[in-house]
């Protein structure tokens, strides 16, 4: 369980500033990421939420150098790992810092293992790689790796090859993988999506745990705002390639200041909708990539959308400290009752009192 | 209400060889009431789809039957039987992307249940298939499309067009909002939604996510390993779930609501479900529960109703829990 985390000065282990990646592809080239900007706090996670296809996964994967390049490139933006820019430099001392300082796991542990490798001996390798262990000192600390990721038997099951761990075990092992050097900063791509709810709850307390643990900042990507709601202290959400809101997770969710931000609350049951009620959608589909519109990227789908959205980029503007969105209501020339409205709700006026 | 569709001890193995048997469906009965939606959760692999597809047929019962309107459903399905139910009963597919031929437009997709069981002229099909695709909210002229050249959230639709078109009065959706985005899957509810309330279907909702099932649904049940645990009112049994494994359930399901999250107390819960091969009497869930007595591994529960004081209500509510059996009804039959 995590305290309320109102302020937010602590310093950053990641800063990613000004981040645009494209993709050349026979359709032309996609802008998937716009402009991103935020911060990892140190021992802290960062919620990025968003629905298919925002650009969630490259933004982070193009700072690690995961997505392949070409078609990809990242046109502008630097990432500073402290003081370097992991953009340009991906090699630290001669280590590499990815699987040495920036862990990762990804979405389907089935696939991410390798078939034909003892569990152990996948676990090993990352130690044998960045830190120069012998394959017998890193096998022993990979068994005691599993244990951390509370698998039991883990010497028995060091020895095992993926194929025999069930879907839970498997991300257990992933991470126990993605901690064996310790990292400051975990990547988690939407590391439970595939796990039914019973075992997405175990392996999201065991990140916590081992946060608490390790000290480890991590990077929590998914489209869950329930994981979110559960994990995040800081938030950011992503529309069409860019942040469009970004705070702690109260501000986030309690004082969403993005009619994109509201929209997806709203189409999601809560505790207290009934049928009567209902659901809000978000009508109508994310605008063309290949593409993007000149104004706002949600202003064909955004109930509160003005004349002033379809052409003008919106600013981002500084809604209270450290929370920030991308929308013109928030300027602070807008009339009052403008802002008034977003709170309220696209449907306030037609629907039930 | 009157019944629509029941089920008495439906069980459904698959066998494995010759001495293994995968016990998928064990023993569920099961009442859905005219215009009533009945949500179905579970984990994967707790038989929730097996169920479903049983009940239409899709797969031959082991034991156990099926009623549609008090009369007796096939155990075997001929040809001759699908021709006829398929004007009943409806199944509306997980997945958009493998649930539609890619070879066929999607015109002749929504049509093609019309053209094979009903006697309708070509152009009466096609103005009907033009109808249902303006009412899930796609246009005329795609009829002439294939499904690659539509999204997710269309291909859905295409998908609830082809199961209605034939005007079934029960439909089965099995995880019809699994494989799509938030601000889509509520697209998808609005219309189904709809559609329930002008054609005055009964559904059987299958899904595993609770918030969603508990909004759409009148009642939920809870299946694990087989067997449907706990049945009630959905608001019940989500705010009060009584099952061991229904409180384990519903407190693992994140609400989108950080201070709640904050406070939450989560039941811890052993283990993972396991295999449900072979196996014998007693709980399923008996190995991974906190509050696990004796007779669990020697004796299954029966789903029973739970008295007035547990719940709150009357006896809406059912329980498959030794915890919830009194003393005098202890003679369940030991198997």
């Amino acid at each position: 369980m995590k305290e309320s985390t109102e302020g937010n000065d602590d310093p950053a282990v990641l800063a990613v500033s000004d981040l645009h990646v494209e993709f050349d592809t026979y359709g032309g080239v996609v802008k998937a990421v716009r402009g991103a900007n935020f911060n990892v706090r140190a021992g802290k996670t960062l919620g990025i939420v968003g629905e298919s296809g925002c650009g969630k996964s490259v933004t982070v994967q193009s700072i690690l150098g995961l997505i392949p390049m070409p078609p990809g490139r990242i046109t502008r933006g630097q990432a500073l790992l402290g003081d370097i820019d992991i953009i340009q430099q991906k090699i630290i001392d001669g280590e590499d810092i990815r699987g040495n300082r920036i862990g990762m796991i990804f979405q389907d542990p089935m696939s991410s293992l390798n078939p034909t490798m003892r569990v152990g001996d996948q676990i090993a390798e990352t130690l044998i790689v960045h830190r120069g262990v012998s394959s017998k000192d890193a096998f022993a600390r990979a068994v005691e790796l599993l244990d951390m990721t509370h698998i039991p038997e883990a010497g028995n099951r060091a020895k095992q090859y993926p194929f025999s761990f069930s879907g839970g075990m498997l991300q257990r092992a992933m991470i126990a993988m993605a901690i064996a050097c310790e990292p400051d900063v975990l990547v988690a791509d939407e590391p439970t999506t595939a796990l039914d709810v019973t075992i997405q709850a175990q392996i999201l307390e065991l990140l916590e745990e081992l946060q608490r643990t390790t000290g480890m900042a991590i990077i929590l990507i998914t489209h869950d705002l329930g994981v979110i709601a559960r994990m995040a202290d800081d938030v950011v959400v992503m529309y069409a390639g860019e942040i469009i809101e970004k705070g702690t997770v109260d501000d986030v969710f309690y004082r969403s200041a993005h009619p994109y931000t509201l929209g997806l609350k709203m189409a999601m049951p809560s505790n207290e909708s009934t049928r009567e009620t209902g659901l809000k959608p978000i009508d109508g589909s994310p605008p063309d990539m290949f593409d993007p519109p000149a104004g706002c990227g949600y202003f064909a789908r955004c109930p509160h959308a003005m004349r002033l959205c379809e052409r003008h980029h919106p600013e981002r503007f500084e809604v209270s400290p450290h929370h920030y969105a991308n929308c013109w209501l928030q300027h602070p020339d807008m009339p009052e009752r403008a802002v008034l409205d977003l709170y309220r709700g696209p449907a306030s006026s037609e629907g039930p009192a | 209400m009157r019944s629509l569709v029941e089920t008495k001890h439906l069980t459904k193995h698959f066998a494995l060889g010759r001495k293994q048997s995968l016990h998928a469906v064990d023993d569920v009965s099961l009442t859905i009431d005219e215009r009533e939606t009945v949500g179905l959760v579970g984990e994967s692999g707790s038989g929730k789809s097996t169920f479903g597809k049983t009940l239409l047929g899709l797969h031959d019962k082991t034991s156990g039957e099926a009623y549609f309107e008090g009369q007796k459903l096939p155990d075997h399905y001929r040809p001759a039987d699908f021709q006829h139910y398929a004007r009943y009963m409806q199944m509306i597919f997980q997945d958009p992307y493998s649930s539609l031929n890619p070879r066929m437009t999607v015109g002749e997709i929504i049509g093609e249940g019309l053209r094979l069981f009903d006697d309708r002229s070509s152009r009466q099909i096609r103005d009907a298939v033009g109808d249902w695709l303006a009412r899930v909210g796609l246009e005329r002229d795609h009829a002439a499309r294939y499904p690659h050249e539509f999204s997710g959230g269309q291909r859905q639709r295409v998908g609830i067009a082809r199961a209605l078109i034939m005007q079934p009065r029960f439909v089965v959706c099995d995880e019809p909002i699994s494989a799509l985005d938030v601000s889509v899957q509520a697209q998808v509810v609005r219309l189904l939604g709809e559609l329930k309330d002008s054609l005055g279907l009964t559904m059987l909702f299958i899904a595993h996510d609770l918030s969603m099932v508990r909004y759409i649904s009148d009642r939920m049940a809870v299946m694990y390993m087989g067997s449907i645990v706990e049945l009630g009112p959905a608001d019940e049994v989500y705010f009060t779930p009584q099952h061991p494994y229904t409180q384990v359930l519903v407190s693992s399901n994140p609400e989108p609501d950080p201070r709640m999250e904050r406070t939450r107390k989560t039941v811890p819960i052993r283990g993972e479900i396991t295999s449900p091969v072979n196996i014998g009497p007693g709980c399923r869930f008996a190995s991974r529960c906190s509050k696990v007595m004796d007779i669990c591994h020697k004796v299954t529960p029966q789903l029973r109703p739970i008295s007035g004081e547990a719940s709150g209500t009357g006896a809406k509510r059912q329980v498959a829990c030794h915890l919830f059996e009194s003393a005098s009804s202890s003679t369940a039959a030991v198997v």
